[in-house]
């Protein structure tokens, strides 16, 4: 199963449980070393901007979110020597696109510590138009007044459509608006690979397993707050 | 899911997600901002024909931290006393254009009619002797967080016994529960004196017994109904004293269930009639849980049906 340009994932995941990876249509662009690799730098960068552990709270956006927030936690409580707080931030009741699809399914969200004050850095796989990203600024102004807050993510594909930028970035991945971005982590999907297959009207499969093409078609909800549907874009 | 008529319509699958998302909701209830805006410009009418506290304002507190518009009409002091029949007052609150009714009637079946006239969601917050599914729902809720204590991972009732005791003819809350817990997988044990078992039980798919103190023994949970006394004309049992001694929970039982064993009742309490003070305040009591657990429940009953996009009467999809 796989993670989908941010916010698909859940219904994909009901959607199907055949597994894309294979298909000569898609391009892997980063493998199980180079997630290592950006994770381990993205850790040090989080540390340097912080000029330190305290005060930070790590919230990882769920699915994929939730796994890299986790790792990076790991890796910035191992240099640091401190236990770094993690949770989770479901996005899905701040959502602007709600009555767009059939009732999402909501995750879990798990605080670790209270957010007054604190840094927070949240976390998702892939940064595609932003919409999330307002969703969960929304969802954490309910949970209380962070000092700051900073955005990682895995890949950052383009195509903003609400002024946001992510603080670091593991990367920078130049697509078409149509093209889809696939992030699997072996957490969730059993396998670390990031990679890229073009939109459906370069797909004659229509059964590429991931509930990509038919959520262009039908709505069935794979796409981050509707911005997957290229010809709604104004 | 289209309406809330009864809890027999849920799959397992279904309850389970609405039990899921109430643990979310509750959530929410400890934040400093108790505010979803998943239902913003929703409109939820709560059409209360008969008396209720805790299930009206549930409802009227799930529909607002939801950020849903919600208004209450109850009979006393809207056009049903000037003799307005339920069907003119559904289509007419209806034509205003809500998007859900949450109906409590005295008349058995009177929400799932309501279904029929109109196109909104409609959600049965109790109708005569008939349903409350979401009171089973939030029982259930408590009794899977009470469960969930000694064993994190349940998530069914398989090889738990729960024992339903009291006014079982009257019950719209053991009729729901019973559906409830045996789409969940528990063994169901009705307990009720020979005039309060309702006639044809033997189709439930549950066991039934007169002498409670036979089985306490075996239950993992205890619910007590209410002896409803505004259903009955008199002549259900000799006196009150009576029935407390044969089928009260009163001191001298709790001493007969095993330890931790949970303590529920829908509420209204009859104290020193259907249960004792002791039993009612007791360690393993989960009344309380129950009330704190209704506005989580409903809060996420209410994004199932109306969360997602519109059901129009054009649109097969919501009727699914």
């Amino acid at each position: 199963m796989d993670a989908v340009d941010e916010h698909g994932e859940q219904s994909v995941q009901e959607a199907s449980g055949l597994a894309e990876t294979g298909t000569a249509a898609s391009r892997l662009v980063m493998d199980a070393d180079q997630i290592a690799r950006a994770c381990a730098r993205m850790a040090h960068e989080v540390l340097e901007a912080n000029r330190g552990a305290d005060g930070l709270v790590v919230l990882g956006i769920p699915t994929r979110g939730v796994a890299l927030a986790e790792r990076l936690a790991a890796a910035m409580s191992e240099v640091e020597g401190v236990q770094i707080p993690v949770g989770s931030l479901d996005i899905t009741l701040y959502r602007d696109d709600l009555r767009r699809h059939p009732t999402r399914v909501v995750g879990r969200s798990r605080l670790p510590a209270g957010v007054d004050d604190a840094v927070v850095v949240l976390v998702d796989d892939v940064l595609f138009s932003g919409r999330t990203v307002r969703a969960a600024l929304d969802a954490l102004g309910d949970l209380g007044r962070p000092q700051a807050v900073r955005l990682a993510v895995l890949v950052d594909r383009g195509h903003r459509e609400l002024p946001v930028r992510a603080d670091h970035v593991g990367k920078n991945l130049p697509t078409r608006a149509d093209e889809r971005v696939s992030v699997r982590l072996g957490e969730v999907d059993g396998v670390n690979e990031v990679t890229i297959s073009p939109g459906p009207g370069e797909d004659s499969t229509g059964q590429n397993g991931t509930g990509q093409h038919s959520s262009r078609q039908n709505s069935t909800g794979d796409s981050p707050a509707g911005t997957d549907h290229p010809e709604e874009r104004p | 899911m289209r309406h809330l008529l009864s809890a027999g319509d849920l799959s397992l699958a279904e309850v389970t997600g609405i039990l899921d998302l109430a643990e979310e909701m509750a959530q929410v209830q400890a934040r400093p901002v108790k505010k979803l805006p998943a239902l913003r410009g929703r409109t939820i009418v709560n059409l209360f024909f008969e008396d209720s506290t805790r299930t009206r304002s549930s409802f009227e507190l799930a529909g607002k931290w939801l950020s849903a518009d919600v208004i209450n009409v109850s009979a006393k002091g809207s056009s049903v006393s000037k003799g307005e029949s339920l069907r003119d007052t559904v289509l007419t609150v209806a034509a205003m254009g809500v998007d859900a009714l949450v109906i409590r009637h005295h008349a058995s079946g009177a929400p799932g009619q309501a279904a029929r006239w109109v196109d909104a969601h409609v959600l049965n917050a109790g109708d005569g002797t008939h349903e409350h599914p979401t009171q089973a729902l939030l029982d259930a809720f408590t009794l899977r967080r009470h469960f969930r204590r000694t064993e994190p991972d349940r998530d069914t009732f398989a090889g738990k016994t729960i024992v339903l005791a009291g006014d079982i003819t009257h019950s719209r809350v053991a009729r729901s529960n019973v559906l409830l817990l045996r789409t969940l997988g528990a063994e169901v044990v009705l307990v009720a004196p020979p005039t309060l078992m309702p006639a044809g039980v033997g189709s439930w798919p549950v066991a039934t017994s007169t002498d409670l103190d036979e089985v306490l023994p075996e239950a993992d949970a205890v619910m007590m109904l209410r002896v409803q006394r505004e259903r009955m004309s008199g002549g259900y049992f000799p006196t009150p004293r009576e029935y407390t001694v044969g089928y009260g929970l009163t001191r001298a039982r709790l001493g007969a269930l095993r330890p931790g064993v949970a303590i529920c009742h829908p509420g209204p309490m009859n104290r020193g009639l259907e249960i004792s003070a002791d039993a009612a305040d007791a360690a393993n009591s989960l009344i309380l849980d129950q009330v704190a657990a209704g506005v989580a429940v409903r809060m996420s009953v209410l994004y199932q049906l109306l969360g997602g996009e519109d059901a129009t009467p054009t649109s097969s999809r919501g009727d699914a």
